[in-house]
């Protein structure tokens, strides 16, 4: 079979150009060589900052600190900011998923639907994951300004509670806009991933279920959950993974103000702010683990997806 | 044999032709509620961006909901701002050739690890795809340190290189699903008649895979155009800043009054051709994202 092919193949090959061994090895170098550069080496050079102090004073002046700073971020000085930035990452986390898991779900139904003007529907949803992250958090903080902000306008003039809530300057609050404006952005796109989840199931195992006289909530429950849950479990890591790594958000609706610093900011905040290499590298160093978590379990699962790819043929 | 009917919502079963009638009315007039909703969800921040975006003045401190005196002021203004041009042309740059740089090393490696023999293939696509999920600040920390060292803090190639991280390992990973849908038998012809793999790959792969290359192309541009913790950490004047970090900082210019409606301006401006562009390539993109996310 393939053997075969190859055998036929070969001295062909040989008589034009480089062997199929050499090519391949020169395509991938760039790659390689790039990602070693971007990717590797900052990754190495991190843990070695985060094992050193750096002095404020004379630039480039630094010793060997072993774990000190890990120490610190960990039980030491600095831990109350680093375990209340970790724990606003998972809080953050954990409730915008669980939403946009939610709202995501119940949108991919609505868009499976079949009726007129589904396609208009299907571009509608990719507006919010089109607007720039930056731009969304703006739009966001002038919709939730005490004063002018469309938010307090409409709860006053409906007479509602909350129509005087300083939502940015209030934790609790604050967190809660964050996590609504995570929401709003990336809803869409989970729905665009169950979508995709939807879509490859046999349209007949419906129909022999109606046969059968279940009701929309029994093949909702029987049928589509079941087979949409890898669908589900993948997007859920998907949206994790990035819901762990937000920084953008935090940085231009709060700064970081009333409990809303989360682990990517915080490091930020110390290195760029503070000038604390040291620590900062070690804050880095902690949040790419803790991502790094659960990066593995994604890579686990999606792992049949890779096998594929990597399969020769 | 039949389910048992859970509760009121017990419905006799229907015959399969049915399905092709068009739904109940209660049905259907909770689809178009819902569709109604997801679109007013979806829109109303972007359409409140545009509102603000043509007030000025004592109107911005209105919540109407249309501008009761429209005015394109704030558009020409963000136009005659330097540093707001300058941020255009700055992320222009930087996405642009972060985007070429990652589809041209990208097709190749894609086209090697679809196609020839590679040794420790799933390794590598393993460690590929892991590396679009880093969190950049693990990236950020360690470079600026570099950068501060070396001088390439505030250059275009300083905020390219740490750009790459993530949009070249993305350009490969969906180039390489791209490539192995092309049927082998095309490449094999050419092949028995004498080409090289090299010559197969650019004059039969490439040109089939063009779709592909669209959807890499502009998943990597729109991910470097919309790349904020960079721009911020790496950069630390207008010279070299890209949109997203000027628009963050354009808060700052005035501690007293935020120009709200030059902001939204900005805001629209580099908005709406991502909208434009997205809306064009809606199928490719919602295919390039779903690439690495849908479990086979």
């Amino acid at each position: 079979m393939a053997a075969a092919a190859e055998t036929v193949a070969r001295p062909r090959r040989r008589r034009s150009g480089l062997s199929e061994r050499r090519l391949a090895a020169l395509m991938i170098a760039p790659s390689i060589a790039v990602i070693l550069l971007v990717a590797a080496y900052p990754i190495g050079y991190a843990i070695w900052l985060s094992l050193h102090q750096y002095s404020l004073i004379h630039a480039g002046l630094s010793r060997w600190s072993g774990f000190a700073n890990y120490s610190d971020a960990l039980w030491g000085n600095h831990s109350s900011d680093f375990w209340n930035a970790f724990r606003t990452t998972f809080v953050f986390t954990a409730i915008s998923v669980a939403l946009e898991l939610a709202i995501g779900l119940a949108m991919a139904l609505a868009m499976h639907q079949a009726f007129r003007g589904r396609a208009v529907l299907r571009a509608t949803v990719l507006v919010p994951w089109a607007i720039l992250t930056v731009v969304t958090a703006m739009t966001w903080k002038t919709i939730f300004d005490p004063d002018l902000g469309f938010a307090n306008t409409m709860l006053r003039a409906l007479h509602l509670p909350g129509g005087h809530v300083v939502w940015l300057g209030q934790s609790g609050y604050a967190l809660a806009v964050l996590i609504f404006a995570d929401v709003w952005k990336t809803a869409p796109f989970m729905a665009l991933l169950l979508l995709a989840g939807l879509q490859v199931i046999p349209e007949d195992v419906y129909d022999a279920a109606k046969v059968d006289g279940a009701t929309t909530w029994q093949r909702f429950r029987l049928i589509t959950l079941p087979l949409l849950t890898p669908a589900i479990l993948v997007a859920l890591i998907f949206r994790t993974l990035d819901a762990l790594r937000v920084f953008d958000l935090p940085y231009v609706l709060t700064q970081g103000t009333n409990g809303t610093t989360t682990l990517s900011l915080e490091a930020q905040q110390v290195l760029v702010n503070n000038g604390i290499i040291g620590l900062g590298s070690a804050l880095s160093v902690l949040t790419f683990v803790t991502v790094m978590i659960v990066s593995f379990l994604y890579i686990r699962f999606v792992g049949g997806n890779i096998r594929a790819l990597a399969e020769d043929r | 044999m039949s389910v048992t009917a859970v509760g009121a919502r017990a419905t006799p079963a229907p015959r399969v032709a049915e399905r092709r009638h068009p739904p109940r009315i209660g049905k259907s007039v909770l689809l178009w509620l819902g569709v109604l909703l997801i679109m007013v969800f979806c829109l109303f921040p972007f359409y409140w961006l545009i509102n603000t975006s043509l007030k000025t003045g004592a109107d911005l401190s209105t919540a109407n909901a249309f501008p009761p005196h429209p005015t394109l002021d704030n558009y020409s203004s963000i136009f005659k701002n330097d540093d707001f041009v300058k941020a255009l042309k700055n992320s222009a740059i930087i996405s642009f050739t972060t985007t070429l740089i990652a589809l041209v090393f990208g097709s190749f490696a894609a086209y090697a690890l679809a196609r020839l023999r590679v040794p420790m293939k799933f390794l590598l696509l393993a460690v590929i795809l892991s590396i679009t999920t880093f969190p950049p600040i693990a990236i950020a920390a360690p470079v600026f340190k570099l950068w501060t060292d070396i001088g390439l803090y505030n250059s275009y190639l300083g905020l390219i290189l740490p750009d790459l991280t993530f949009t070249l390992p993305l350009t490969i990973y969906i180039l390489t699903s791209f490539f192995r849908e092309i049927p082998r038998e095309l490449e094999e012809a050419a092949l028995v008649d004498g080409a090289s793999y090299f010559q197969s790959y650019y004059k039969i792969v490439l040109p089939l895979a063009a779709p592909g290359l669209v959807t890499a192309g502009l998943l990597a541009f729109i991910f470097v155009w919309n790349e904020f913790l960079f721009a911020i950490t790496l950069t630390s004047s207008a010279n070299h800043r890209p949109v997203p970090a000027a628009i963050a900082f354009f808060t700052g210019s005035s501690q007293f009054e935020i120009p709200l409606g030059t902001i939204s301006a900005a805001s629209v401006v580099v908005t709406v051709p991502l909208i434009v562009l997205v809306l064009i390539f809606q199928k490719r993109i919602v295919a390039g994202l779903t690439a690495g996310a849908v479990k086979g």
